[in-house]
């Protein structure tokens, strides 16, 4: 038999719904306030750093973080509450998603201490927003052909170079990054990479945005000439970037999320249908609601893993996989089931829109953050193929 | 739980591991393993898991029931196990003491309704119930004017039509013509048809996902002893991502089938999250069972196409056991229905429930 796949049947234990209600009102408090709508999933893309702030009062940020950096020693559960309820919100968290989500936890467990204590506690406070500089012009899947350079200087690295479709670099104030030190060897084509949080605000980086086919701008071409990154911001082991990102991942695939991108358009499609619909109508959306609460099912049993302190990498992979293949063709779905809904359904408008948005949305789902094909690589060695 | 604390799951495991090993199976022509493996499961009181002692029983947790299950799909073994269990669990809902030998329950499909008559008798036609043929006795849910029953009918007086399943196991069709019940119950409050077939949907959705596990390991076995092009198949990348898709409709029906046992297995009364996990585990395990049964038929080429292999054993059964219980269409459809009632501002508790 092949290693056996494991998705326990994982609870929210009962401080999470206490928290969900709390979570729930807040963003209620926040949409009657005007601070966003919650039909307009492309607002997202909107900055707001008051929200952020109130969501850092709030307790929500850095959860899972030891107190001493600010955060709150809750369980990877509860944030996994927190996440879904914004997320399926349309809550413009753009801000602090990828600081809470994945930065932190790099800083955590590579940055010296002093950068912890400086750091950490302004992102659970909201202050700060992260950028990824994975990706550069000519190193995409191939995460190990990037030739951003990074040169030793006097107490420090010179930076020159270029990433590109870095998320959120317009507005971050860091960027974790990976660098070439040294060129790869025979044997290892993946050494020489390392590890570094960027500031953001300091000389040598040009932003350039990129428009996306949304119409949006979300990622960027961030160019570095002669940027200085001082020593004690190099992250983890010189050479190793390797060696650090595969636990990260686990984190950045699994959550909600993966497939509750393009959620609302179900919400609508369900207003729309009302509450006596066709056999047609109901039958695709009993397949659409049994498939999200299984693909909610896996993602929670990961949480639970990451809780109880494993890595479940082929899993989270898998979770990623089947989520956003899923999210990615919600909105066709979604379309076809609405092409005999009566013109005079209320929200017939809305959901018109939001759809528009969302077939739009969707070419991206399954190539950021590792694409379908790369996932199934790392499944397929998973299973023992490679 | 997991499979390695339950000792109940471990003698199955070791049963049908010494007795019902698929290559002797698929060899056999005439059934002489059958009934060696039924003493043996019976002797460890398997059959029976769901029974209570005072009816009889081996009285298992209903979550060791469940694991029984996942092992019996595993092992893709034609014998009445699951259809017999939950005939003992349906008796016991109405405290009715379980014979022994083979059983099965009526209704099997929604389409199908059986009536309790005012003399007592039972009248109706239920049809795919699975292993009629092989049963001593059947379980049966019947409506009559005081509302649903339960009943245990001797099989020889109904009239039995065989059938064969997809995967050539008996799906028979039982007419019931005024049939005298041995035992007739009337069920506990709220108990109907709508509860059998759900249990039995949720029966089924554990075994597809166990069968599915098997298709899994037989197709990335062979992946690593087949050779084309002077290469192992399993390191051509259209076959290595194949074989990640397998995995990940297994992990799917895995998820949702284990996570709707664990909700039954707390003791949750019958509400609409209750009803979701089990519609949606017997949807989910349903699609992953065409999927992933077309994936295991690609990766073994034709070998798996022929009676001798053994691949068709767990492929075959899957896609069967999606019709028994209400299809995934049908509880799509009722699934749907019930999201439309509750509005679109609901579905998001609903799914975010548990
Ligand atoms: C909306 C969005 C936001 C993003 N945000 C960030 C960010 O914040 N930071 C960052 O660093 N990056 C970001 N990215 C970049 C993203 O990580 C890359 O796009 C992704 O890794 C793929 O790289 P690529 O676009 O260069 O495609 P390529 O790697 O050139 O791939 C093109 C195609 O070839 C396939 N392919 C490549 N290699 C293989 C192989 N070995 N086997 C089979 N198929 C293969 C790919 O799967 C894909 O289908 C973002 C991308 C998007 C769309």
């Amino acid at each position: 038999m092949t290693a056996a796949l494991r998705f326990d049947p994982i609870r929210l234990p009962a401080e999470c719904e206490q928290l969900r209600k709390e979570v729930r009102a807040f963003l209620a408090e926040e949409i009657a306030a005007g601070t966003f709508d919650p039909h307009k999933p492309q607002r997202e893309d909107s900055d707001n750093p008051e929200f952020s702030k109130r969501v850092g009062e709030r307790g929500w940020l850095g959860m899972t973080w030891p107190k001493k950096y600010g955060g709150h020693e809750r369980s990877f559960l509860e944030r996994y509450v927190v996440t879904e309820e914004m997320r399926v919100a349309n809550a413009p968290v753009r801000r602090f998603f990828v600081a809470d989500r994945q930065s932190g936890p790099v800083l955590l467990k590579y940055a010296p201490e002093h950068i912890k204590m400086d750091i950490l506690p302004r992102i659970c406070r909201g202050e700060v927003c992260f950028s990824i500089g994975m990706s550069e012009p000519n190193s995409g899947s191939d995460l190990f052909a990037a030739k951003t350079k990074a040169t030793k200087t006097n107490g420090g690295w010179l930076i020159n170079g270029s990433k590109i479709w870095t998320t959120s670099a317009h507005m971050a104030d860091y960027m974790i990054a990976i660098f070439r030190t040294s060129p790869p060897t025979k044997e290892n084509r993946r050494h020489g990479l390392t590890q570094f949080l960027v500031n953001m605000k300091k000389p040598g980086i040009t932003v350039n945005p990129i428009a996306q086919i949304t119409g949006q701008y979300e990622f960027n071409e961030v160019v570095f000439t002669d940027h200085f990154v001082p020593d004690d911001h190099m992250l983890g082991e010189i050479d190793s970037a390797w060696k650090q990102a595969t636990s990260e991942l686990a984190y950045e695939r699994s959550g909600p999320e993966r497939f509750l991108e393009t959620y609302y358009v179900l919400t609508e499609l369900v207003r729309a249908v009302g509450p006596k619909p066709d056999t047609r109508s109901a039958e695709g959306i009993g397949r659409l609601v049994a498939q999200l609460h299984t693909m909610r099912r896996m993602s929670v049993s990961v949480a639970g893993m990451l809780q109880a302190g494993k890595e479940p990498v082929v899993e989270a992979s898998i979770v990623k996989d089947i989520g956003t293949i899923w999210e990615q063709q919600l909105p066709h779905r979604v379309r076809e089931l609405a092409a005999f809904v009566d013109d005079s359904a209320s929200n017939h408008a809305t959901l018109d829109e939001m759809l528009g948005f969302a077939i739009k949305t969707a070419p991206k789902l399954t190539i950021q953050g590792g694409t379908t094909e790369v996932l199934r690589g790392i499944i397929a060695r998973g299973l023992g193929l490679r | 739980m997991t499979d390695a604390d339950n000792i109940v799951a471990e003698t199955a495991e070791r049963i049908f591991a010494d007795l019902a090993d698929a290559q002797t199976i698929n060899r056999d022509k005439n059934g002489s393993w059958k009934a060696p493996l039924w003493q043996a499961l019976t002797d460890a009181g398997l059959p029976l898991s769901w029974v209570p002692e005072e009816c009889d029983g081996s009285g298992t947790s209903m979550a060791e029931g469940f694991s029984v299950l996942s092992v019996a799909g595993r092992a893709g073994v034609a014998v009445p196990l699951a259809e017999t269990m939950l005939a003992g669990w349906l008796l016991a809902q109405a405290q009715i003491k379980s014979p022994e030998g083979m059983m099965t329950v009526a209704p099997a499909s929604p389409r199908d309704r059986l009536t309790l008559n005012a003399d007592g008798t039972i009248t109706g036609r239920a049809r795919g119930v699975p292993f009629a043929t092989d049963a001593k006795h059947i379980a049966v849910v019947a409506s009559g004017f005081g509302g649903a029953s339960i009943a245990l009918v001797d099989a020889s007086a109904c009239r039995i039509e065989a059938g064969l399943g997809l995967a050539d196991d008996p799906s028979d069709t039982v007419h019931f013509d005024t049939v005298k019940p041995i035992t007739l119950q009337s069920a506990p409050s709220g108990f109907d048809q709508n509860a059998l077939l759900l249990m039995g949907a949720l029966v089924r959705s554990q075994q597809i996902a166990g069968a599915l596990e098997t298709m899994l390991g037989i197709s990335v076995n062979y992946s690593g002893e087949r050779v084309a092009f002077e290469k192992k198949i399993s390191k051509f990348q259209a076959v290595q991502h194949n074989l990640a898709k397998l995995a990940g409709e297994t992990s799917a029906a895995l998820a949702a089938a284990s996570s709707a046992a664990d909700a039954f297995s707390s003791g949750a009364p019958l509400d609409d999250a209750l009803f979701l996990e089990a519609a949606a585990a017997k949807i989910r395990c349903s699609e992953a069972a065409e999927k992933g049964a077309a994936i295991a038929h690609q990766v073994l080429g034709a070998i798996g196409f022929t009676q001798e292999h053994i691949l068709h054993r767990y492929t075959l059964r899957a896609l069967a056991w999606r019709d028994d219980f209400g299809s995934e269409s049908y509880w799509a459809v009722e699934l749907g229905k019930l999201v439309a009632a509750r509005g679109a501002d609901e579905l998001w508790p609903l799914v975010a429930s548990r």
